[in-house]
Formats: structure tokens, sequence, C-alpha cells
């Protein structure tokens, strides 16, 4: 059976979402891990979810990317296991130096709460192996920080690596360059995005008209783990 | 200060003169917002129990039940003085507090919601006032966002009566088991512990500070900090959940005197605090101070000793400062102590309860000179162009420019969001949802305080049974100007004789509220403002009513438009005039379509119901067009009224009025026909991006195309952001 580690760090406030997602929807076996916890090598994936982690002081997700649980997140990396972080969470990847460039205060000025359409440009990691090239996915934003940027060279590679995942179809609606939603790492088992796919999962939270597409992200995690569970197998 | 009777009864009640620290104790407690001295005798007139009730309003948090064992808790505050000077700090502290109440049950709070009220921002001379709004904006948003609490709904209303002050209310709902509610009991020997901020200089004597006429007071108000309360959150569920708390409360205005004589006064014990081990801001605080501090983010917990050492290991994993003050003990008397010296000895009863004060109440002599001086305002010409003027006016239009810097989402249970539905809806478990919606009318109240509230309270329950939601409670917050003024009490009287009529008529219980008094610049007084919540279940999400409208659908009406054009929008907004006959309430039809648009949703005839108020029929037509983005066509002549002007008809703000579309009309016209009620179908659904139409006659129709009325209601946000880009 795989299990999914959901790292809470002091202000973390997304994490009982994606748990009701995982364990309530999905029946996947998911476990909390205290930004304390020492050890994590027996998990499959780890998720680091949204919320303001340490309030956001300094800068945001600058203080949790130095938290004594991200060196072993990023031994997990290194193992080729997925990471996933979602908005604060990505935030943290960036932090840590586990995913290029940096997020900026969104152009507007202001923190954004509204739903948006992105738009699917890498179907090969480890959580978007379910979608289509160029499918919409509709899921919403809740940010203040996450206007993504890097530099002009390091963009152009991140594009000829098929590193950005996803990017705002419609409206960009923190002035991201490229209108970047998620990016991936080199090897694509870390992805970082804004968007909130835990509040697009289930059916009932949609706005009147969208169908929850959004979980397809958890569903590819959970279908790229159990093939690797077996491929495993059948080695040993 | 204490008046002088209060003064004498202290002495008496002690049996001797009261000491430098039990005077500013005393004087903290017995300030108006603490004590609620003027309001208390009549707030007794207001019913509280009902079916769901467990626990009514004078604890921290009303308490229902919803079934399954599930409870919820509701509270509403305000910050009005302090977000008046400081806005940013003022509105997120006050937002703090009201989360802080709803903790104190042992429930996790789910939802924030928040009314709002500033001077007009349209004119030229509205910096001040922008400057207010968009501060009190960002510090809400900026905490429960941070705390990971959504703000789901609310509502804005501008008007010149709040010059140069602002009102900002907060409420928030909590989500808890019926059989983990704190006991809130204590026995001799349990200890008393201070957890969070450590108390400092900040918000002294805020208490008193709201107990008077608004001066600059800068060192009264209070700093927030969301992430420290949200590790509070966290540690305090852990703690209800391993039994390790048997009594809870949270330190707001009046700081610890107020918090420990008002539980100890509760509980019915003594409590003996040692001030020495308070943990501090900076090492020299004098006794006086430590007790009136309000340092934010701070709560006192009451645990058994077996506990103790399980209970402060919870906070020390959270990194959550904590002190034992104190011990519970066998008497009935508050006692302080400075290295085991006895600086303060009270007893918590006469603390915790200020001499109430009869005060006069007159009807004041405004609404008898604007009845004299009232003159009709001539009826327009251009209707085109009234109707887009309304819907740009910042009272009506859209709210989007709020709403968006708040995180609606977070907590995975926003069923219907804010701008969706007239209320909103949140997830409960078991196929349970809780609707809710602040409302409130400074404009009616002001002309007529009494109908004005009804017209409150009708409306609230009108948005949530909007949303497929049957009432279960109500909650209050009223807020007026110097009690003291005969007039303004005689409002304020009123205010209540309207609650307490209308929710023993209705049979829904009043679970929680609040009273400000002395809102009041060097301008004068605001409007008489009671700003009422209504709190609906909804069993089963077939019963959620998403209101789209839909190409194809007939538009029904239901009840009677009067000539009711007191303190609306467009008599007060568009024609600048004020006076009229505020809308009435008839309890009885209300209730009747209030049961009847419940009955058509519950029985599949209608999902998409609108609620008619601020800018009358037309409004919320085209406000149903727009969230359905479709055209309509509506024959004005099959709408039932006794209007004698067209513009009257149009922009009358009559209570008990509900749209409602359907594609089912015979069903619908059987079932309302069978119930009684006055209904018309008059209209209905067009195309897609198609244009509004309301036909006068054959030929004399009012067209306006869906997005011409689109840009005039969002006008609220390009006012708000024309202001950022200065």
């Amino acid at each position: 059976m795989v299990k999914i580690g959901l790292v809470v760090f002091p202000g973390s406030n997304c994490d009982r979402d994606v748990f009701s997602v995982l364990n309530n929807i999905l029946k996947l076996k998911t476990e909390y891990l205290w930004h304390k916890t020492d050890s994590i090598h027996e998990f499959d994936a780890v998720i680091l979810p949204g919320g303001f982690s340490y309030g956001d002081r300094l800068r945001a997700g600058i203080i949790a990317a130095r938290s004594p649980i991200m060196r072993q997140v990023k031994k997990l990396a290194e193992r080729g296991l997925p990471v996933l972080g979602i908005c604060n969470g990505f935030q943290i990847l960036v932090e840590s130096g586990m995913l290029p460039g940096a997020l900026l205060m969104n152009r507007g000025l202001n923190f954004v709460c509204k739903w948006t359409r992105m738009e699917v440009l890498n179907t090969s990691t480890p959580f978007t192996g379910m979608l289509n090239n160029n499918q919409l996915i509709n899921i919403p934003v809740a940010h203040g920080e996450g206007r993504y940027m890097i530099d002009q060279d390091t963009y152009e590679s991140l594009k000829k690596n098929k590193q950005i995942v996803f990017k705002y179809k419609d409206e960009n609606p923190n002035g991201s360059i490229g209108s970047i939603a998620g990016i991936c790492n080199d090897n694509g088992n870390v992805l970082g995005m804004m968007p909130h796919p835990e509040r697009a999962s289930d059916q009932i939270l949609m706005p009147h008209g969208l169908t929850n597409n959004a979980i397809l992200i958890f569903q590819s995690l959970m279908l790229f783990l159990s093939r690797k569970k077996t491929v495993n197998k059948r080695r040993r | 200060m204490l008046s002088s009777t209060e003064d004498d009864y202290l002495t008496r009640q002690l049996g001797r003169t009261p000491n430098p620290l039990e005077l500013d104790m005393t004087s903290t407690e017995w300030s108006e917002h603490c004590s609620y001295k003027s309001s208390k005798m009549l707030l007794k007139l207001l019913p509280t129990k009902g079916t769901n009730v467990i626990i009514g309003p004078g604890y921290d948090a009303g308490v229902l039940d919803v079934g399954n064992g599930d409870v919820i808790t509701v509270h509403i505050e305000s910050h009005n003085h302090p977000s008046a000077v400081d806005p940013y700090g003022g509105a997120a502290t006050g937002v703090g507090g009201v989360i802080r109440d709803i903790i104190s049950m042992g429930t996790r709070p789910i939802g924030l919601l928040n009314a709002l009220r500033f001077a007009p921002i349209e004119n030229n001379n509205a910096s001040s006032s922008k400057w207010l709004f968009k501060n009190v904006v960002k510090g809400i948003a900026d905490y429960g966002n941070c705390i990971g609490i959504p703000n789901i709904g609310g509502e804005v209303e501008f008007d010149e009566s709040f010059r140069e002050y602002c009102l900002v209310d907060v409420a928030a709902i909590g989500l808890g088991r019926k059989d983990e509610i704190i006991p809130n009991e204590a026995v001799c020997n349990d200890l008393i512990i201070l957890a969070g901020n450590p108390t400092g200089r900040d918000g002294l004597r805020g208490a008193s500070f709201a107990s008077k006429l608004l001066v600059e007071d800068r060192s009264a108000v209070q700093i927030p900090d969301p992430f420290l309360e949200k590790l509070l959150i966290e540690a305090t569920r852990e703690g209800v959940r391993t039994g390790c708390i048997k009594a809870i409360k949270d330190l707001g205005g009046g700081g610890l005197a107020c918090c420990l004589s008002e539980l100890s006064d509760s509980l019915g014990m003594g409590f003996e605090i040692e001030l020495s081990s308070v943990h501090k801001k900076i090492p020299f605080l004098s006794p006086n101070e430590i007790m009136i501090s309000e340092s934010q983010e701070r709560m006192i917990y009451i645990v058994s000793r077996k506990k103790q050492h399980k209970f402060t290991q919870i906070l020390d994993r959270f990194g959550i400062t904590h002190s034992h003050i104190g011990t519970v003990k066998d008497n009935a008397d508050l006692v302080i102590l400075l290295n085991g010296r006895s600086i303060a000895r009270m007893k918590s009863s006469v603390l915790a309860n200020a001499p109430l004060v009869n005060r006069r109440s007159i009807k004041p002599s405004y609404l008898r000179k604007i009845k004299k001086y009232f003159v009709e305002p001539a009826e327009v010409e251009d209707y085109v162009d009234v109707i887009l003027k309304m819907l740009s006016i910042p009272n009506i239009s859209s709210k989007k420019w709020v709403y968006q810097q708040y995180d609606h989402e977070v907590g995975t249970r926003s069923v219907i969001k804010p701008g969706e539905g007239d209320a909103s809806v949140l997830k409960i478990d078991n196929d349970r949802f809780i609707s809710l919606k602040l409302d409130g009318n400074s404009k009616h109240c002001y002309l007529d305080p009494y109908e004005g509230t009804m017209g409150c309270l009708s409306e609230a329950c009108r948005n949530i049974r909007c949303t497929g939601a049957q009432p279960i409670g109500i909650i209050d917050h009223l807020q007026f100007g110097n009690p003291e003024r005969p007039g303004i009490y005689w409002t304020f009287r009123k205010s209540i004789e309207a609650i307490a009529d209308f929710c023993k008529f209705m049979s829904i219980p009043v679970v929680g509220g609040k009273v400000s008094f002395y809102n009041e610049t060097k301008k004068g007084a605001i409007k008489p403002t009671p700003v009422i919540g209504a709190i609906g279940l909804i069993e089963g999400r077939s019963n959620i009513v998403r209101s789209k409208l839909e190409s194809g659908d007939s538009l029904f009406l239901i009840g009677s438009t009067c000539e009711e054009m007191g303190g609306t929008e467009y008599f007060e907004n568009y024609h600048r005039s004020v006076g009229g006959r505020v809308a009435t309430l008839n309890l009885n039809i209300d209730l009747l379509h209030g049961s009847s648009i419940l009955q058509l949703i519950h029985e599949k005839i209608t999902n998409c119901v609108h609620d008619c108020s601020k800018g009358g029929l037309a409004i919320s037509l085209i406000e149903m067009a727009l969230q359905g983005n479709i055209g309509i066509s509506v024959d004005l002549k099959r709408i039932p009224n006794s209007c004698k002007r067209l513009d009257y008809l149009l922009f009358s703000e009559t209570n008990s009025r509900y749209l409602f579309a359907t594609k089912k009309t015979s069903e619908a016209e059987i079932l309302l026909d069978k119930l009684g009620c006055s209904y018309s179908e008059i209209g209905h659904a067009g195309d897609h991006d198609g244009n509004i139409e309301l036909r006068q006659s054959k030929k004399r129709t009012i067209s306006i195309p869906l997005e011409k009325a689109r840009s005039s209601y969002e006008n609220l946000d390009t006012i708000m952001k024309g202001y950022y880009q200065g």
C-alpha cells in the first residue's frame, strides 16, 4: 500500500483540505508530517500544502524552507520520488532551491482569490499522467505572492525542457512571466503550482457549470504510485 | 472612570474604599463595552430559546445543534473605534477577537463574515473614506487569509453619517462535536493558565476607549498576530480532543481584569492570581497595566493538576508561550497577588456585574423635522439612465473588489461563494449545509428604527431562504450613538422591540449578539445601525439553490410592491432625498412567502431564487440577469402593485418579495394558488448576452444591453482600482 506524507508547518492551513481529498475521496493512505519529523524515508510521495507557514514572516516560504524536514524532502526528491508543492508549498520549494525562480507579490499588489482555468503543457510528470496536452483545468487561486518570475534565459530553457507544466489560460491573475501557474524540476518529479487542486476536486465545491477535473492531478499521482509499486514488486 | 453613583455602589459592596488597582479594574469592567449596563435590561426581551439552541447569548458564542452530534457556534463583534483610528490593525484585531470567541467554545472556526460601513467613496472629497475602506478590507483579508479561515460573505454600505468613522462588524462560525463542548466547570486547586502573546502596553484601556465618543488614541488600539492565533486554534483543538481543558475564556476588551472576573463569576469559584507569573513583553509593567492591557491573541485555560503536564506539552509543541498565573479557590473572590502580597481583593460577582443604568428614551426630534420638510422628488424621465446610475451606486454594485481579496475557498467547505448567491453556503458533514448572511440598512433604520430593523431581519432570512435554507438562529449587532441621549436610546429601544417581535413570531431564537454604543465623532452620531445575521440549515445537497438563470425560464414574482420609498437607494442616492414611508413588514405575509419559496425549492419547482431588496425590483431583476449572463424580458404591467408612479414600482424596497425562475410554470402556479400567495408570472429569460427589457406598454420598452449593465454594476471595483493607481 502506498503512503503519502503531508508536511505540516506552523501556519500551514490547507493540510486538512488536501488530507480530505487524498484520504476521504481517493482513499489513499495519508499521514501528516509535523515539521520536526526527522525521518520520512518510508513515504512514497510528499505534498507541501498551502497556507501561511510561519505567518509569511520575512518572505513567504523562506523560514519553512530552512526547517529540518526540508532536508528529508530534498533527499526523497533526489531518490526520484514525487514531491508536490501547492501555493505556499510552491513558495517553499522555490525558497529551498528545489525549483528555480522566485514568487513575487502579485502585480495588482493585492491578495487575489478567484477561479481560473489553467492549461496543461506537460503530461509526463507523476502528477499529470492522466491529463491531456492543452487540456483546461478549472481551479481557484488564492495568494498574495504568486507572480512567478525568472530571467529570460532560464525561462527559455524551462520552456524547452517542458518544465512549464501549467499556465493560466484566460486572465493572468498575478502577472507571472508567461502566465506560468506551475513548473517542475529537470527530472519532472518535483512540481510546484500556485492554484489549489484540492479546492477543485469535489464536485459540490465547483461553481455552477464547472466540472472537478483538477482531481485528475491527485489521481495521476495515485496511478503513478500504483504502477511503480507493481514494477518494484515484479523486480523483486 | 466610574460615575459617582457607581463609586458609592462599589464602596458599599466592598465595605471600604477601593484601592487604585481595584478602581482601575472596576472602571474597565464597568465600561459600557464590557458591562452592557445601558442595554442589559432591554436585551432580556429577546427570545433566546429554541429547538436547536444548546447555549444562547451570554457565553462567548451561541451554540446550535445541527443534528448528527454536530454543533455550530456563532458570534458577532465590532471594532469600530479602533478601526476608525487604525483601520488595518483595528479591523484585523476585530477578526482575531471574534475567532477566539469561537475557539472558546471548543469548536473550530470554519467561516468569517463582515459588515462594513463607511462614508461615500464616489465623490471628490472621499479620500479618507477610501483610505479607511481599503485598509479595513486589507486588515480583514490579511488576518483571515493567514489564519486559514474563509471569509465567505458580508455586506458594505456607504452613508454620510459614517463620515470620518466606520463600522467594522465581523462574525464567525465554528463547527464542533456536541460531546466536545467545553464543560466550563472548575474545582478548588485547578490551575489557571495564560497562553499566547506576552502582555504588553498595547491596547491599554481599549474597552474604556470604545465606551465614549471617538477621540484619537493610538495606544488604545491593539496589534494583530494571526500566525499566533492560528497556533492557538490548533493547540486549543488538541487540548479539547484530549480532554485537557475544563474552561476557556479569551482575552478581549478589558484584558485580564474583565476575563478573570467574568470567568470566576460564571464558574462560581474564586481565583487567586499571581501577577509576577504573567509572561510580559517588557519587564516593567505596573499591576494596573497588566490587569487592563488588551494585548491580543491571549487565552485563559483552566486545567486540572492531573492534566497540567499534558496540556503544557501541547502548548510547547506549538511554540506558544504560557504561564501558570493562578489557582481556583473555594470562595467567590478575585484575589490579585504581587510576589505573594495581596494587592486587590474583590467579589467576582460585584466586579462582573456592573450596576445597571436606566436610560431615558424620547422619540428624537429629527423624525418630526424630516416629516415636516420632506418633499417628494419628481418622477424621472430617462429610465435607462436612472437604472444604470442605480447599478453604479456603491451600495448596490458588485463587491468583487472586496471579496476577491479574501480567501473564501480555504477549508474546502464553500459551496455557494461570495457573489454567487444571496447568502453563503458552507458544507458541514453528512450532507448538511449551513447558510449565512449579514444584513443592515442604516437608511431605513434612521427613518424608522422599528420597521427598519424588521426589514433587516426579514431581508437576512429571505437571503438565506433563497439558497434553500430554513432559518434556525439570528445574531444581532446593535450599533448606536451615545445612549445617554434619550433620542438615541429611543432608537435603540425600538430596534430591540423589532427583534423581539420578529423572532417571537417566527420562532427563531437570538443566539448571539453585541451592543456597541458611543459610535459618534465630533460630527455627530451614526445612524442607528443594527446588523442582523441569519443562520440557516439545508438538509441534502439537492436542496441547495444555485440561482443560475437559464434560457427558457419563466420569471415569477411573489409579493406585491407598495409605495415604500423612505430610505431607498433611489431616494437617498439618486435624488439625495431623505424621508418618506419606510417599508413596513407584515409578519404573516413574510412567513407565508418565506415558507412558500422553501416549498417551491423542496418540490424542485425552482432552482433560481433571488430576493428583492436594496435598489428594488429593477435592480434585483438585473442582478438575476447578470448572474446568469442572460437577457430577460419583463412585462411591467404584470407586476402586482399599488404604486402610482413607475419609478416607485421599479425602485420601492417593499419587504417579503421573492423573484424565482422556473420551467415548471403550471406546477408553480398550482402550488402558489394552494398556499394562497400573491404572485405573478412577469416575464422570461432570453438569450445569452441579450438585453434587459422592461416593457411598459406595446410601444415603450426600457432596454439595456447586458454588458452596459455589467459595466455600471462593477463601479465599486472601478473606483477602488482607480484609487490604487493614484
